[in-house]
C-alpha cells in the first residue's frame, strides 16, 4: 500500500483568491527517493506541507479532496502525531534549531513525546551517528557551519524515527561540498533504512542521480511524473524551467548532431563513461 | 566564492559602509567609507541581502519597490516610470499590490532585487542571488545582470551556484577562513581542482566530464556545454563533415 496517498487533493491558503494546487493526485510507496521539483511558486512547498498536518492545522485554509500519510489522515491527527510519522527539513537550517547543545537539538522533539530517558539517548546517540555528528554533539549549533548545522536538521528529524523525510530545498543555503555530502547523507537513509524521500530541488545536478522519480509541477498542478532519465527528455520538463543537469545538456546537444550517447547521463562519471564508448566505437 | 564562513558577506559589508574596517580603510569611487554615512554610500552602492526578509517590510510590492526612491527625493513621474519598469524585469508586475509576505522565496528575493535595482545604483553587490530561483528566473537573472554590466555598473555577487558562475564567466575572488586564496578568471580558477576544493566548491559538471576525458587528449579547462559538444564533434572521424 502507498505510503503517501492523495486522491483530487486542492487547497487554497486563507485569504488567496485562487487554489496553490488544485486535483493533486498522487501515490508514492514506502522507500521512493522522490524529487519534486517545479518553478518558483507551482504550489510544491505547499503540497508537503500537507503531508505532516501543517496544513490544515497551522496554515489554516480550504483543503478538500483526500489525502492518506502513513495509513493517518493529517487533518485528523495533531501535528506532533503526524511528526512521529513524517520529519520535516527547511531549507535554512538556522530556523529550526534553537537549543544550546546539539545534542539538546536532537533530542528535544523526544523529550516532548515524553519517552524514557534510556530511550532518548540510545536515539539521540544513533541519529547523530547516522548523521555523521556524534562528536559535535556538545557544540552550540549556532556555531556550526551551515552544512553541519544542516546534518543536526537532518538529525533531530531522525530521532523521531519518522518512516517520510521531506526535505524543502535543504542544501540551498550550502557551499557546494557541504551540500554534497548532505545528498549523500539523505541517500544513505533512504538505502539504508528504507527511509522514504521527498527531496524538493531546483538544482538538480547533485541530487538527480539519487532519485528514483522526479514529479515536475507547475501552476499547482503535477505535469510529470517519470523515473529521471526519462523525466529530462520530455519537452515538458525544459518548457516550465526545471533546471536540467548540465551533463543532460550535453547528452541532448550531442544528440541533435546525430551522436547518440547509451543513456542519458545523470553524473559527470555517467557522461564521461558513454563519451568514451562513442570514441571506441568510432576508432573501430 | 568560498565556503560558508569564510567572510564574503562581512567582507562586501564593507563595500557600503555597513561595517567600517577596523584597520585599512576602504574606497567607494574614491570616497573612504569612514567619512560618510551608509544612506550616503547607498545611492551609489546597491546591496541585496542574502535573506530578502531581513530587508522587506512594506505591504505591498509596489511600496516596496518605490521606498527608496521617495526617500532619495525622486518626482512622482520618474518614481512610477522606474517602479513599472523595474517590476516588468523582475517578472513582478501582477504582484504589484500584494504583499511581499504571501510570495514565495524565490519571489521574495525578486521584490528584494527590484528595491534596490529602482534607484540605479552605480555598484550592485547581490549576496547568493540564486537562492530559490528556478532555472528560468536564474537565466533572466543572469542576462539581466550581463546587461547592467555592459552598460558600465560594477556587479559584485556573492555565490556558491559554481553552474550559475560558468554561464557568466566572471573574475572571481576565492576566500578562505577570512582571507583572499586565489583572484583570476573563471575557466582558470574553477578548472583548478585544489583551489575548488580548499574552497569548498565543486569543479563545474562538464569540467568533471573532461577530467575524465583527458587520457583521450582532451583539455581539462572546459567549463561550457557548448565548447564541450564542440570539442568533441572534432575529436570524431569525419568531424569536419558533420
Amino acid at each position: 500500500m502507498a505510503i503517501i496517498r492523495a486522491s483530487n487533493l486542492t487547497y487554497t491558503y486563507p485569504f488567496a483568491e485562487k487554489p496553490a494546487f488544485k486535483n493533486v493526485n498522487l501515490e508514492i510507496e514506502r522507500g521512493e527517493f522522490v524529487l519534486l521539483t517545479g518553478p518558483s511558486g507551482c504550489g510544491k512547498t505547499t503540497l508537503c506541507r500537507c503531508f505532516n498536518g501543517l496544513i490544515p492545522h497551522f496554515y489554516g485554509g480550504t483543503l478538500e479532496g483526500e489525502i492518506i500519510v502513513a495509513g493517518l489522515k493529517p487533518s485528523e491527527h495533531a501535528i506532533y502525531e503526524m511528526a512521529q510519522h513524517v520529519g520535516f527539513v527547511f531549507q535554512n537550517p538556522e530556523n529550526q534549531l534553537f537549543a544550546l547543545t546539539v545534542e539538546k537539538d536532537v533530542a528535544f522533539g523526544l523529550e516532548n513525546l515524553g519517552l524514557p530517558r534510556d530511550e532518548i539517548r540510545r536515539r539521540v546517540d544513533w541519529a547523530l551517528k547516522v548523521t555523521g555528528i556524534y562528536d559535535l554533539k556538545d557544540r552550540a549549533p549556532f556555531e556550526l557551519s551551515g552544512g553541519q548545522q544542516q546534518r543536526v536538521a537532518i538529525a533531530s528529524v531522525l530521532a523521531m524515527q519518522p518512516e517520510i523525510i521531506v526535505l524543502d530545498e535543504p542544501t540551498s543555503f550550502l557551499d557546494p561540498l557541504s551540500a554534497k555530502s548532505i545528498l549523500e547523507v539523505i541517500h544513505r537513509l533512504n538505502r539504508e533504512l528504507n527511509i522514504t524521500v521527498i527531496l524538493v530541488e531546483h538544482r538538480l545536478d547533485l541530487a538527480a542521480r539519487y532519485a528514483s522519480r522526479v514529479i515536475v509541477m507547475d501552476e499547482g498542478q503535477i505535469i510529470l511524473d517519470e523515473e529521471p532519465r526519462k523525466a529530462f527528455l520530455e519537452e515538458k520538463t525544459k518548457m516550465v524551467g526545471v533546471g536540467i543537469p548540465k551533463v543532460v545538456r550535453l547528452y541532448l546537444l550531442l544528440r541533435e548532431d546525430g551522436i547518440n550517447l547509451s543513456r542519458v547521463p545523470l553524473s559527470p562519471d555517467e557522461a564521461a563513461e558513454s563519451i568514451v564508448e562513442v570514441l571506441e566505437s568510432d576508432r573501430g | 566564492m568560498g565556503q560558508n564562513g569564510a567572510g564574503k558577506t562581512t567582507l562586501v559589508k564593507h563595500f557600503n559602509g555597513l561595517l567600517k574596517p577596523s584597520k585599512g580603510r576602504v574606497l567607494i569611487d574614491g570616497i573612504d567609507t569612514r567619512h560618510v554615512s551608509v544612506a550616503t554610500l547607498a545611492r551609489k552602492v546597491g546591496f541585496v541581502f542574502q535573506n530578502p526578509d531581513h530587508q522587506l517590510f512594506s505591504e505591498t510590492v509596489e511600496d516596496e519597490v518605490s521606498f527608496a526612491l521617495k526617500n532619495f527625493g525622486f518626482d512622482e513621474k520618474t518614481i512610477s516610470e522606474r517602479v513599472e519598469k523595474v517590476l516588468n524585469i523582475l517578472d513582478l508586475t501582477h504582484y504589484r499590490k500584494s504583499s511581499p509576505f504571501m510570495l514565495s522565496g524565490g519571489e521574495r528575493k525578486r521584490v528584494a532585487l527590484a528595491s534596490v535595482l529602482s534607484w540605479d545604483p552605480k555598484i550592485l553587490i547581490l549576496d547568493e542571488p540564486t537562492i530559490g530561483q528556478d532555472s528560468y528566473q536564474k537565466e533572466r537573472l543572469r542576462q539581466f545582470i550581463m546587461q547592467l554590466n555592459q552598460q558600465g555598473k560594477t556587479v559584485i555577487i556573492v555565490t556558491h551556484d559554481v553552474e550559475f558562475v560558468t554561464e557568466c564567466e566572471p573574475r572571481i575572488i576565492l576566500m578562505k577562513n577570512g582571507r583572499i586564496i586565489a583572484d583570476g578568471d573563471a575557466r582558470e580558477i574553477l578548472t583548478d581542482p585544489n583551489l575548488v576544493s580548499e574552497a569548498s566548491l565543486v569543479l563545474p559538471e562538464i569540467t568533471q566530464v573532461f577530467m575524465r576525458l583527458n587520457d583521450y587528449g582532451f583539455p581539462r579547462n572546459v567549463i561550457g556545454v557548448y565548447e564541450a559538444k564542440r570539442l568533441i564533434l572534432e575529436r570524431l572521424s569525419g568531424g569536419f563533415m558533420r
